[in-house]
């Protein structure tokens, strides 16, 4: 029978929520790195046993963590123990090492962005935010990180270099920090064009990359934000999330600070499909596994009031590709809750019946097992969640 | 002999309980001191100085006999009784944040 396992990351760790294809049943496991931030854990669909973690820390920075038996144990990759010194006697452990590339052959150099007060602020790596595997090899996984910048690793997270066409892209200097940090949040590889990568920073836009990441073209035209009067403006909007459903890798849906968005070209131009929702201000968004015009968003009060409103927990799901919400509240609680859902806490897996997976800042992790028809929490007490992801398994 | 007192999350990471004692040429300083930690202990390179610049991180501070040395030079020369393994070498997170 199959198994799904969540991969949940909270501000104090992670945990791993495994259930057979029934999802009635969870096991819990964690917290792993306990008392750390956990940014954002993915399995690699290659070799869904491998998993890798951003692990990271006020005070310690940036640790990359690594699984190869489904969380059971985890390493460093790069920091083997007994092998401490590479021939030439420098320590090892590259694999936390996330430097920008500002050399000459491959680099770009190392720009300031604007920053909250309107000057201009070095670029600074603080974390890395999202990971995302290859779909083909288990030894090549995206970074994207805060200050906004792409990284690559092709030896299984032990050394990462820089994707700089990005960063170098030349309007750096019009990126500007969201409320959570000037983050590249979101990695969309296409399976049907392995040259084509989408990726989305807060607060500077979504790009796309037709040359596996060498050269970047900003996708925004359409977008509307109310601090930005150039209607025409190239990047500076505040984007959330973007998903696609990988069947139909030219549909993206994207939820901005306002506004729920869908794209038929590849974000060449966007047009809103936040249709009769209560709020069209969230972070996250996804897309069915099965039905690609089937989506869902988690609609937030405001940006001054980052909640559910009126305190109830609102899943809306579109069936239709947007415009057209039907609220999905069947166990999910209708008064008094105020929880926020980040970004990256929303996935779902790929069983007959799609199960729809989310976490709030609140610390539960819901599940459902019809496509969002009805919810249970599997969790209600983790610390605030900050990412949820799932893994179908044989 | 060079005791090494490291925070608990570092400890975690490099695998190790208590105290950790470094071998080091007289006479030890800072720089050497985390020099031959981040050598023998390699998962902790970036956690307590910045990978490329080798500064140390913010929230950190290195403490000896009862003295802060967070912002005396990499080759300030370490206590005698530090170096003599009397006392130990202390790294300690700032109290701050939950």
């Amino acid at each position: 029978m199959s198994k799904v396992r969540i991969l949940a990351g909270t501000r104090k760790g992670a945990f791993i929520l495994t259930a057979d294809g029934k999802r009635e049943k969870w096991e819990v496991s964690g917290p792993h790195f306990a008392g750390w931030e956990i940014y954002h854990l993915k399995g690699s669909p290659a070799d869904p046993d491998r998993i890798y973690c951003s692990q990271s820390s006020g005070w310690f920075g940036q640790v990359i963590q690594r699984s190869d038996d489904g969380g059971k144990t985890w390493f460093q990759p790069g920091t083997p123990p007994g092998e401490t010194k590479t021939p030439d006697g420098m320590p090892k452990g590259e694999s936390n090492k996330f430097s920008y590339d500002v050399s000459k052959e491959t680099g770009a150099p190392l720009t300031t962005h604007q920053f909250y007060d309107g000057t201009q602020h070095p670029w600074e790596f603080k974390r890395v935010w999202h990971l995302e595997p290859s779909h083909t090899d288990p030894d090549l996984v995206y970074a994207g990180v805060e200050d906004a910048a792409l990284f690559k690793s092709t030896d299984g997270g032990k050394n990462w270099r820089e994707l700089s066409g990005l960063r170098g892209h030349g309007t750096g200097p019009k990126w500007q920090p969201g409320a959570g940090g000037m983050c590249l949040h979101t990695i969309i590889l296409d399976k049907k064009n392995p040259n084509r990568i989408y990726i989305a920073i807060s607060a500077a836009g979504a790009f796309r990359s037709d040359d596996t990441g060498k050269t970047w073209k900003p996708i925004n035209q359409g977008l509307v934000s109310q601090f930005i009067p150039d209607p025409n403006a190239e990047v500076g909007h505040c984007v959330h999330h973007v998903a696609m459903h990988p069947s139909k890798p030219d549909t993206l849906f994207m939820q901005k600070h306002w506004d729920v968005m869908r794209s038929d070209n590849a974000g060449d131009r966007w047009h809103e499909v936040s249709g009769n929702l209560p709020s069209d201000f969230g972070f996250v968004i996804d897309v069915h596994a099965h039905e690609p015009e089937t989506i869902y968003v988690a609609p937030i009060k405001s940006d001054g009031e980052h909640f559910v409103p009126e305190g109830k927990l609102r899943i809306y799901r579109s069936k239709s590709g947007g415009n057209e919400w039907e609220a999905l509240t069947k166990g999910l609680p209708q008064s008094d809750c105020y929880v926020n859902i980040l970004r990256d806490a929303m996935a779902v897996d790929s069983l007959d019946s799609c199960g729809v997976y989310f976490g709030t800042t609140g610390g539960q992790v819901y599940a459902s097992s019809n496509a969002g028809d009805s919810w249970a929490p599997i969790v209600r007490d983790l610390p605030a969640v900050l990412s949820v992801e799932v893994q179908t398994l044989p | 002999m060079i005791r090494v007192v490291l925070p608990a999350h570092l400890r975690t990471l490099a695998h190790v309980d208590g105290e950790v004692t470094l071998e080091l040429a007289a006479p030890p300083t800072l720089r050497s001191v985390l020099d031959e930690l981040e050598a023998r202990y390699p998962m902790l390179r970036g956690t307590i100085r910045d990978h490329d610049t080798l500064e140390r991180r913010a929230f950190l501070r290195f403490f000896a006999c009862a003295e802060d040395l967070s912002h005396e030079p990499p080759d300030t020369l370490l206590p005698p009784e530090v170096a003599a393994g009397a006392e130990p070498f202390l790294i300690i997170g700032a109290i701050a944040g939950g």
